[in-house]
């Protein structure tokens, strides 16, 4: 198959790949960039272990075709730490006890970024409807639902800061 | 009682969480090795069927592909998971008996050729007439999906404890009622892959994501041919497992024999789709049971029966239809109680263990029954079970020993939690509270095959420089944060902070571990754990006492400090001698007490590296009657939990608006992570008492294998949940704990099911409990 060149900014970073056509965001990322914190639980877009943020928007990585990512910017779980100091929501995260199997945190965590991006204190019916699109099999929700209302506290009391 | 412990009882984060948090925990499919091939399987696409023949000449032909296997191909030897009832071939052997039965094996360069190879194996079937459901597998002229098991049965279960006969003869009050559930799927969130590397030196090690690399590496040595020396398997991050993932899967051996045949690494991974045609959760049971009870709503007597619908193979097979009948035993006084248990073998994917194994529909059933006798009787609910229920000491009629039983508090927590007393009798139509209980076994008391072998082995080395201990176990961390309870039990063994505590697990080379099934990790690793941390605290103030000239006996380590009782010591020349040796460049030890650090240095000094180690296995525990290993442990979990719903009497949709849940999970070492194994758990029963059930068509064919069609539930589905952990000191448990993994489940579709039936007074007697059952039942009643 013809590949292709596809230049985008991954976490900050820009670069231009060599790919073939039929290849998923997902795959680009984990198998060009090696970025694999992105999951891949069912690669039809059911499950949203694959969530990344294109523009900022959450999408399913394994329903986004490699090539439309073209000049856009794409942002991974690898990319929201700041070197060793963990995003507030992942901090929450690992403090509320909202990771057990962990292979939905990636994507729920991005997920949750993007609802606090659109909704700096959201209720817990909004957090529910911001993560819907996550699945996880572990936990019953109740302390992702924790973790991220309490990440929005840590992060609108920084800004006030 | 946590207040007696420093670091057991915490919320300490998890070790894993940042990892997991950041990306960098590393699954299976995240671990690459150099010249991998892919492997795919082919699959059949018939239910019950001959194989007249096989030609695999073209798949071979393609350019890229490197073998292909059938079962001409590997040793013909049986496997599953009961050596009692070893009745899989990896490849079928000239009949496959469901969709999906395997049959051969590609290994190329790339997966698309693989896939291309296997769409190349040409096969002619004869079709034979196929069976999925129970009803036309027992029919008189059925055949026989498997010839050595007459009648399509898989095993039969008769138990009769107390004289059943006789005390229906004194009840005054006897209740009868069936329930029919359906098969559900595990729902794990990372599909089963595997990758199979064999090195020139003939080792064969076999990267899984599984519950259970012990059983994993007996299965694929036994099927291989290969000693259980040279067969290694390692367990990275896995995405959750709930009973599926816990036995060998034909991946697993398949890419064992590919990487063998090849000398090439061999991935294998399954999709989606395949996990549902993999099957091997839950049954589907139809169970009936007959109550007996006095006028004042004490308990008599228990007849029931399950059928179990199986599907083609046996895996679990064998103890899900023993625990269906053993686990009604408690956790109510029951002195007679008969069981008939059948599981039948159909043309579809087998079914095995799931969370709650085997016992959540008796237990559906038998809670939905009790609620119907307390109505009857005019008695309350909750009255109803607190005066029925075990306590501490009590024996169940099937030999089950309540070392620890926190019946009581668990139901009053959650009476008083949800506000039971206000709301019961006082909510309008199409509102509903319902409450359930249920107890659940700390691990099984035997392993699966028969041996006198430890349940699991524990290491625990001492850093050279003193500074810390690493902790390797060959225990399954599979979510349920099994590496941080053992990371807590070893720095409470050792008397040090949490933090100087690092762990490794999952590999076979690092001892032996049944795995994570059963609920038994924190029982029986957590006591092999405490062993082992206790033995290297005794070891290195065994040297410390020589090296002071005092008493052993009057040594001890807490929180990271050593501990003399009695005269005063002179600590100075052994923390000149450690500073000494540690250059400076690191903290000076200060204070009067001395340190772990220099303890276990000093220690080091004087015997080179110290390595102690913990082993575990239950002792011979009650019940001599056949099937009494299957239910008997060395502790047990209780639970209840109270569900309140609304029902929409229109379309009969049910929203659960909030569930108050209570477990005895004995001396919690994390409360975190028993809260979370409780939340989780009310999680799955939810879906199964709600939404799930897998489909088939007239052919056998799965109708809904995707995360789309099968519906687990998501964040919306989810209530609020408030969970209250009560905490029995259990004596036979490592630190007074025992199990939560499986316990928590089983109160849950009852609780909803009695909930439903308070809002909308029928007694729906068949899951999931879908807006057309719910409506249908509504306009029947009409």
């Amino acid at each position: 198959m013809q590949k292709h060149i596809l230049s985008l900014t991954v976490n900050g970073k820009e670069h231009q790949l060599l790919i073939s056509p039929n290849k998923t965001l997902a795959q680009v990322l984990r198998e060009d960039l090696g970025l694999t914190g992105t999951k891949q639980g069912c690669q039809v877009g059911d499950c949203g272990s694959c969530t990344v943020l294109l523009d900022g928007a959450p999408v399913n990585s394994c329903l986004v075709l490699g090539l439309q990512a073209e000049g856009r910017e794409v942002l991974t779980i690898e990319g929201i730490a700041k070197g060793n100091r963990l995003h507030p929501l992942q901090e929450s995260f690992v403090q509320a006890g909202a990771i057990q199997c962990g292979f939905c945190s990636p994507g729920m965590i991005l997920s949750a970024k993007a609802l606090l991006v659109k909704n700096q204190s959201p209720s817990e019916a909004e957090i529910r409807q911001g993560l819907s699109g996550n699945l996880c099999r572990c936990t019953g929700y109740q302390k992702i639902v924790e973790a991220v209302m309490d990440a929005s506290h840590k992060m609108n009391g920084e800004v006030a800061s | 009682m946590s207040a007696a412990y420093d670091v057991i009882g915490s919320r300490a984060p998890r070790k894993d969480a940042p990892a997991k948090a950041t990306g960098a925990a590393q699954y299976l499919e995240d671990l690459r090795f150099k010249d991998e091939l892919a492997g795919a399987l082919l699959q059949s696409p018939h239910a019950h069927a001959l194989i007249k023949s096989i030609d695999t000449s073209k798949a071979k032909a393609l350019p890229g592909v490197v073998e292909v296997i059938t079962a001409e191909d590997v040793p013909r030897v049986k496997y599953g998971v009961s050596p009692a009832r070893y009745d899989e071939d990896l490849f079928a052997v000239n009949k496959v008996r469901y969709v999906g039965d395997e049959i051969a094996a590609v290994a190329a360069e790339d997966m698309a050729t693989a896939l291309k190879a296997v769409s190349l194996i040409e096969i002619e079937y004869e079709p034979l007439p196929h069976m999925l459901t129970v009803e036309e597998a027992t029919a008189e002229d059925a055949p026989w999906i498997h010839d050595e098991f007459p009648g399509n049965v898989c095993a039969e279960v008769h138990q009769e404890f107390g004289d059943v006969a006789a005390a229906f003869q004194e009840c005054d009050l006897i209740q009868e009622g069936r329930f029919v559930s359906k098969r559900q799927d595990g729902g794990f969130i990372e599909p089963n892959q595997c990758v199979a590397v064999y090195g020139q030196d003939g080792m064969l090690t076999l990267h899984s994501s599984t519950q259970v690399p012990h059983y994993v590496q007996r299965t694929v040595s036994m099927v291989t041919g290969l000693p259980m020396a040279k067969v290694r398997v390692i367990k990275p991050y896995v995405g959750g497992g709930f009973g599926p993932k816990a036995a060998a899967s034909p991946i697993d051996l398949a890419s064992s024999f590919l990487a063998i045949r090849t000398g090439r690494p061999v991935r294998m991974a399954y999709t989606r789709e395949q996990v549902f045609l993999f099957g091997r959760a839950r049954h589907g049971f139809t169970h009936e049971m007959k109550i007996g009870v006095k006028k004042d709503g004490t308990l008599v007597a228990l007849e029931h029966s399950a059928t179990l619908d199986g599907g083609a193979y046996s895996s679990f097979g064998i103890a899900t239809v023993y625990y269906s009948g053993s686990l009604l035993g408690g956790p109510y006084k029951l002195p007679n109680m008969k069981y008939d248990g059948r599981r039948i073998y159909t043309n579809k994917p087998a079914c095995g263990a799931q969370r709650g194994h085997g016992a959540v529909i008796a237990r559906a059933l038998f809670e939905q029954q009790l609620d119907i006798i307390a109505e009857k009787l005019g008695i309350d609910q909750v009255e109803l079970r607190l005066k029925n229920m075990m306590e501490t000491g009590d024996v169940t009629c099937n030999d089950l020993a309540m070392s620890s039983l926190g019946m009581r508090q668990c139901i009053e927590a959650v009476a008083d939690g949800s506000d039971w007393t206000k709301k019961k009798g006082t909510l309008p139509k199409g509102k509903g509270i319902g409450m359930a209980c249920g107890f659940f076994v700390s691990g099984a008391g035997y392993p699966i095959y028969r041996s006198e072998t430890f349940h699991c082995t524990v290491t625990i080395k001492a850093d050279e420089d003193g500074g810390g201990v690493k902790v390797l176990t060959a225990a399954a961390e599979i979510g349920q944060g099994s590496d941080t309870t053992m990371a807590m039990i070893a720095a409470e063994g050792l008397g040090i902070p949490y933090d100087m505590v690092r762990i490794e697990s999952g590999d076979t080379d690092f001892g032996i571990d049944l795995g994570a099934y059963s609920s038994r990790t924190t029982m029986m690793t957590g006591h092999a754990t405490k062993e082992a941390a206790e033995n290297l605290k005794d070891m290195i103030l065994g040297e410390l006492a020589q090296e002071l000239g005092v008493e052993r006996t009057r040594l001890d380590i807490k929180r990271g400090l050593v501990k003399i009782a009695g005269e005063p010591v002179d600590i100075m020349p052994l923390r000149v001698k450690y500073i000494k040796e540690h250059r400076g460049w690191e903290t000076q030890p200060e204070g009067k007490e001395l340190t772990f650090n220099e303890a276990s240095r000093v220690a080091y000094l004087r015997r080179g590296t110290l390595v102690a180690t913990g082993k575990y296995k239950p002792p011979v525990l009650g019940g001599k009657y056949k099937g009494a290993a299957v239910g008997t442990s060395t502790a047990y979990g209780c639970s209840a939990q109270v569900a309140e719903v609304s029902v929409d009497m229109e379309t009969g949709q049910i929203t659960v608006e909030r569930i108050t849940d209570a477990h005895d999970c004995g001396q919690a070492i994390n409360l975190t992570s028993v809260e979370a194994q409780m939340e989780g758990s009310v999680g799955m029963g939810l879906g199964e008492a709600l939404f799930e059930e897998v489909k088939f068509d007239s052919e056998g064919r799965i109708q809904n294998p995707s995360l789309g069609e099968y519906h687990i539930p998501t964040i919306v589905d989810m209530p609020p949940m408030s969970c209250i952990v009560v905490e029995s000191d259990e004596p036979n448990g490592p630190f007074g704990a025992k199990e939560v993994g499986e316990g928590a489940i089983m109160p849950t579709i009852p609780a909803i099911l009695n909930a439903v039936r308070d809002a909308i007074g029928i007694a729906i007697d068949e899951t999931p409990l879908s807006p057309e059952r719910i409506y249908m039942a509504l306009k029947k009643a009409k």
